[in-house]
């Protein structure tokens, strides 16, 4: 009985995690429409910033305070992966607005250099980050039930960010400009948005989001300047599968893979079950191309 | 929210997706070479001998390879210090395999065609020694392939000098057998090395009593093994046998530690974990848990002691040793005392020569087995400990001969096909 209950736990744990990498490209990709290959690497600038923190904590200040480290270490994330994606818009993405298909080569591009930066700067090999202690250990909730605390702060911290976003996104101002913005590009601007401003820095907050995924993902897997890649195709399945332009697709779309992946791994095998799940979502697809949650619009052109 | 370009642009997305692809094999292809700009002249020129190390220095494999490499230019500074070989310099040719097979097999022809090398230094992946095995054969060329693999392959042109299954697995699952329990749980990577070592583990197991309570294979890269743990839970084995490579191992003891298991609940025993391979996962995540190699940073030889301390002071006092960086140190010794006894860089008559040569390395005495071109090693069964380093807790009393296809195994007949 316990393994079915911890079954159930893992997938929405696994859910969990998905969303929580996805949530960057549901800003990026799903509001600003660009296919942003190196979204992976933004989660591994994240990865790397909570073990800059660590050392800064376990070098320079006293061990006491150690465990406290993590609290710094996702902002930190957030805003060193933000500026690495302020930085590429500006160079890079800004030009290639609407130009899906040389997004895709110039990001993907991007990605391979991030992955060399990572490699030059920290060393090929996978580096250790060592969790707070307070988050060691697992939840005893029945005998031999045992559910690990860093799998609960995961989903915490995810269903923090949802709200985070859905306010900034729906109940705040610079929101309002942002959907504007990426509704109506034109006529947002000559109501005196300046959209060149707004898009820098969205792009910024899908980056710093995919920062605070690369910031978590340190307690449950490697760190190392590929670890981007483990979770790119996971990541831009949910979104495409939730529907693009769509928070809650993002949600739906996180939960559905995550509980088919364990759920289906669980009754075959771990390649079998991915497998399925491919297929199943590509089927799904071909029934519904939108996605789950489709935006309707008025205009024209769609 | 409008969605424009997504229903137009399905076959231009294809279109890009290849041309993604044909231009990544493309730029690997034109990786980085710190190719010497000779014209072609042989690998045995006036004053130098030509050599070529190839490895992943960039891509998912990086992350061990460039260790190894780092361990073989060691190799080939120290001997041109003392004079170099057949009194000529080594010249190295490195090239860059960037993880991906195709890539090992161009670059091995371009250093064996163009800059014409005496021998090559080089791969880590079965998959990539596979890929260029066929290159090394149709134009005589020399490889020494450092790291322990499936077996079941003895190439003419491919000297081994990291373990055979026999000098690894075998005797590893023996003694867990005895040790620790007979049922064993399985859990690999989805690649050729696992599987095969999988069958063999399921062989010997079969001959010695024990029994398979379970066997997976996940995917390279995956990320999460909570489901694979609460297999593990359900069937409750004695021993987690583990073939996992790469990335995949810190996801899964890091996750083993959070659902409550530790080397006190339940041993595991790993084939590809070694020293380096520890300081990414963690060691205080796989304390007292087990591997299996034929050399450890902590091997107490005399060799081994300049060795590690060399090493270090030569790349940094963080750096540590490990099995395959061992191998590949030792392949150049190997190759230079070959080419000292043959007088020449020939590779037949090199082949001939490292018959039976023996050197003292830093894991202690190893020789070069004739008939299969592999070494006899001695095997070593290792405990993790909280500062990373690895403790011996048994080892064969002397060097085990290397036997590829495990042909004096009764239980290992049906293997080989």
């Amino acid at each position: 009985m316990n393994t079915y209950f911890l079954q159930v736990f893992n997938g929405i744990s696994v859910s969990s995690i998905f969303m929580l990498a996805a949530l960057g490209l549901a800003v990026t990709f799903g509001l600003m429409k660009i296919i942003n290959m190196a979204h992976g690497e933004f989660i591994m600038i994240g990865a790397y910033a909570a073990y800059i923190i660590q050392n800064i904590f376990s070098r320079y200040l006293p061990a006491s305070i150690f465990d406290l480290y993590f609290f710094v270490a996702i902002p930190a994330s957030f805003f060193l992966a933000g500026i690495f994606g302020w930085v590429l818009e500006k160079l890079i993405i800004r030009h290639l607005y609407g130009r899906a298909l040389d997004s895709i080569l110039a990001t993907w591009g991007v990605s391979l250099v991030l992955q060399q930066l990572a490699r030059s700067i920290f060393g090929a090999p996978n580096v250790d980050v060592k969790s707070p202690s307070w988050l060691n250990g697992a939840l005893l909730v029945l005998p031999g039930l045992q559910l690990p605390y860093k799998r609960l702060f995961i989903m915490l911290l995810v269903i923090a960010c949802m709200t985070a976003i859905y306010f900034l996104m729906y109940r705040s101002n610079y929101g309002r400009k942002i959907r504007a913005v990426m509704q109506n590009r034109a006529m947002a601007a000559s109501l005196g948005i300046n959209t060149r401003k707004i898009d820098a820095c969205t792009f910024a907050f899908g980056s710093g989001l995919a920062g605070i995924a690369g910031c978590a993902l340190t307690l449950l897997g490697s760190i190392g300047p590929t670890l981007g890649t483990n979770y790119i195709v996971d990541t831009f399945m949910v979104v495409v599968l939730g529907g693009v332009g769509s928070l809650w697709g993002t949600i739906a779309g996180g939960f559905l893979i995550g509980t088919g992946n364990t759920t289906l791994e669980f009754l075959t095998n771990a390649t079998l079950g991915k497998v399925l799940v491919f297929t199943l979502v590509i089927l799904f697809l071909q029934w519904r191309p939108k996605g789950l949650f489709t935006i309707n619009s008025r205009s024209l052109d769609e | 929210m409008k969605i424009k370009f997504l229903p137009k642009m399905k076959k231009s997305v294809i279109f890009a997706l290849t041309a993604l692809f044909v231009s990544s094999a493309f730029l690997s292809g034109c990786g980085s070479s710190q190719a010497s700009d000779s014209s072609g002249s042989a690998g045995d020129s006036k004053d130098t001998i030509k050599v070529g190390v190839l490895h992943s220095l960039s891509g998912t494999m990086a992350i061990s390879e460039v260790s190894v490499k780092d361990a073989e230019m060691m190799a080939i500074d120290e001997i041109n210090a003392k004079g170099g070989v057949l009194g000529k310099k080594i010249e190295v040719v490195t090239e860059d395999g960037a993880s991906d097979p195709a890539v090992f097999a161009e670059k091995a022809k371009k250093l064996l065609q163009q800059d014409k090398v005496a021998t090559v230094f080089g791969c880590w992946t079965s998959a990539s020694r596979k890929a260029v095995l066929p290159v090394f054969e149709s134009n005589n060329g020399l490889l020494w392939y450092p790291v322990q693999y499936e077996g079941m392959e003895s190439s003419p042109n491919i000297f081994y000098t990291g373990a055979a299954p026999n000098q690894q697995i075998v005797p590893a699952v023996d003694w867990l057998v005895k040790n620790k329990g007979k049922k064993f749980f399985l859990i690999g990577s989805d690649y050729v090395f696992p599987r095969t070592a999988n069958k063999i583990i399921k062989a010997e197991l079969k001959s010695e009593g024990g029994q398979v309570v379970g066997e997976e294979y996940t995917p390279m890269g995956h990320t999460d093994y909570s489901t694979i743990i609460n297999k593990i839970k359900e069937e409750k084995p004695d021993v987690v046998f583990n073939t996992l490579n790469g990335d995949s191992n810190v996801a899964f003891f890091k996750q083993l530690k959070d659902a409550g298991i530790t080397s006190k609940d339940l041993i595991t025993c790993s084939v590809s974990i070694a020293e380096e391979e520890v300081r990414g996962i963690g060691a205080d995540n796989m304390t007292g848990q087990l591997v299996s190699w034929n050399y450890y940073q902590t091997t107490d030889t005399p060799e081994n002691k300049t060795f590690v301390a060399n090493y270090k002071s030569r790349y940094g006092q963080d750096r540590v040793t490990d099995d395959p960086i061992e191998a590949a140190y030792d392949a150049v010794y190997l190759w230079a005392a070959a080419v000292e006894k043959a007088g020449s860089t020939d590779v037949d008559k090199v082949k001939e020569a490292a018959k039976g040569i023996e050197f003292k390395a830093p894991e202690g005495n190893v020789k070069i087995e004739g008939e299969n071109q592999h070494l006899w090693k001695t095997v070593r069964i290792g405990e993790v400990q909280p500062d990373g380093m690895i403790k011996e807790v048994w080892s064969t009393p002397e060097p085990v001969r290397p036997d590829p296809y495990l042909k004096t195994y009764d239980w290992a007949k049906d293997l080989a096909d």
